[in-house]
């Protein structure tokens, strides 16, 4: 399967099984896009007739462009044929290990957010911050689950984890003190609004966290509009001078500031360039996820605008990379050279099998976002997985297992897509969430430009 | 230019040879924990080869 599109000047042919990458000029663009299911000699006569007007286009500059498609075909770099589907169910079907968790450190919150999917941190339960003997017994149950692997990541989670910082603080304690043992190494990650940052705070995230995530809309008019503190006041002013100490003193550690865009700020570009124009390098914004009838929700009528955005951000990306001041967006990092292995594409995020969630009470969930919902129960960090039946469901997630995937492109790069997008819009973990895919793809065809933008090709059609 | 430039990238198809480790990051663990994508996951044997 090819993808051929057209971007920012860029004649792209992007090789879905390979994960070859080609620039083509017009020419070669259209050769390739009819290439399949027809003859050299029909081709060959499409194109003189398309280029009549254009003399230089001669029938031995057509098979000149054949030879060529014909040559990478061989070399396995075009029209390379699909051999991994096998792959994805004996893959997942073996026994899996658990490698990450995500630790409900509190479920409750220093906001009201309104558009939260964790419904201000209680997740449609009770408020509660999880005991040091929970956490300690998830941190046991991720090591004897964890078979061979060695990187084990712990991502404090809520609500908001600072309002549960003891227990934090001691349970990275005691995960240094037991990867030791176990010949494990922790990977620590933090989440959170930022309100009760401070100097510990910062000392200790800088010190023991992997990669902190910081929650940020961007612009303050839009930050403030939906994050608010119980008195209804926005959080902008308290969050932003906490965040940016945290980011300076970090020393190059991994951090994102994250935002979430909603109907509200479309324009979402404005609100990562602001975050940027704050002195934040690492950016990630990501749609909203919500039921169709909340005030904020994405409508049809955004897609084309948002689908503008993205190519607005990129092309503001390569200007400012050219210029030295660039910086990163999530969705835009892409390593072509060195990404992931065939069996990391095709085998799902790896939710309710490689990855759980633990609630303050220790009660297992196949991920963050199923957290609360009873029919979506696991097991607990005492007795394990006890739910296999469901955890077998989450195996079978993967590229392959969709119908609604099996013409897509995209899919070596999404792995079939988030099981809770894809609950929440269908009812079901094996369905699709296309608005979700459809934005997704045009992030990927943007990264991918970026990448050849940033290599120093030049564009077949200047814009 | 050239009618074709193909960029450098790795080979899909030989790491089925040598991928599957499984010691990369969860998907959706460390930034947007609202979707799932890999392409911008990193290899970790690549990297401690490079």
């Amino acid at each position: 399967m090819i993808h051929c599109y057209q971007l920012n000047g860029y004649n792209i042919v992007l090789d879905v099984y390979s994960g070859s990458v080609h620039v083509v000029d017009d020419l070669a663009y259209d050769v390739i896009s009819m290439y399949e299911g027809r003859s050299a000699d029909e081709i060959v006569a499409a194109m003189l007739e398309k280029y009549s007007g254009q003399p230089e286009v001669t029938e031995s500059e057509i098979r000149e462009v054949l030879e060529s498609v014909e040559d990478l075909k061989a070399k396995g770099k075009l029209f390379a044929p699909d051999a991994y589907e096998h792959l994805a169910f004996d893959f997942k079907a073996r026994n899996t290990v658990i490698k990450a968790l995500c630790l409900h450190v509190a479920h409750t919150c220093n906001l009201t957010c309104e558009y939260c999917f964790a419904s201000q941190g209680k997740y449609q339960g009770e408020r509660a911050l999880m005991s040091f003997e929970v956490g300690k017994q998830a941190l046991d149950f991720l090591i004897a689950h964890s078979g061979g692997r060695r990187n084990l990541e712990v991502d404090f989670f809520g609500g908001e984890p600072l309002m549960n910082w003891d227990v934090v603080k001691r349970l990275v304690a005691y995960g240094r003190e037991q990867e030791k043992l176990h010949n494990k190494k922790f990977r620590f990650t933090l989440t959170t609004n930022g309100m009760l940052i401070d100097d510990d705070v910062i000392e200790f995230a800088n010190k023991e966290m992997h990669n902190v995530v910081l929650s940020l809309d961007g612009r303050k008019e839009v930050h403030d509009r939906l994050r608010k503190t119980a008195s209804g006041k926005g959080s902008y002013d308290i969050i932003v001078p906490k965040f940016q100490k945290l980011v300076e003193s970090r020393g190059g550690k991994g951090y994102y500031v994250r935002g979430t865009f909603t109907h509200n700020n479309v324009e979402f570009t404005k609100d990562l360039l602001h975050m940027a124009d704050l002195g934040f390098t690492e950016l990630s914004m990501e749609p909203v996820v919500c039921g169709p009838d909340e005030p904020y929700a994405l409508t049809e009528e955004d897609k084309p605008i948002l689908f503008e955005q993205y190519e607005l951000l990129a092309k503001e990306m390569i200007r400012r990379k050219k210029a030295g001041n660039g910086f990163t967006f999530y969705h835009y990092m892409i390593d072509l050279k060195a990404g992931p292995c065939v069996y990391k594409r095709i085998s799902g995020c790896g939710s309710g099998t490689e990855y759980l969630a633990v609630t303050p009470w220790g009660e297992l969930f196949p991920c963050h976002q199923f957290v609360g919902d009873p029919k979506y129960s696991m097991g607990d960090v005492w007795q394990g997985v006890t739910n296999t039946a469901l955890r077998d469901e989450f195996k079978q997630c993967n590229a392959y297992a969709r119908p609604g995937c099996r013409d897509c492109w995209a899919r070596m790069y999404c792995s079939g897509g988030c099981a809770a997008n894809a609950y929440h819009a269908t009812g079901s973990i094996k369905g699709v969430y296309e608005y979700g895919c459809d934005l997704f793809r045009k992030r990927i065809e943007c990264a991918i430009m970026m990448e050849i933008a940033n290599a120093g090709l030049e564009p077949a059609n200047k814009e | 230019m050239t009618h074709i430039q193909t960029l450098e990238t790795r080979d899909l198809a030989g790491s089925v040879q040598n991928g599957g480790c499984g010691e990369c990051q969860t998907s959706c663990q460390s930034a947007c924990k609202t979707s799932c994508g890999v392409a911008n996951q990193q290899c970790e044997k690549c990297g401690e080869e490079a």
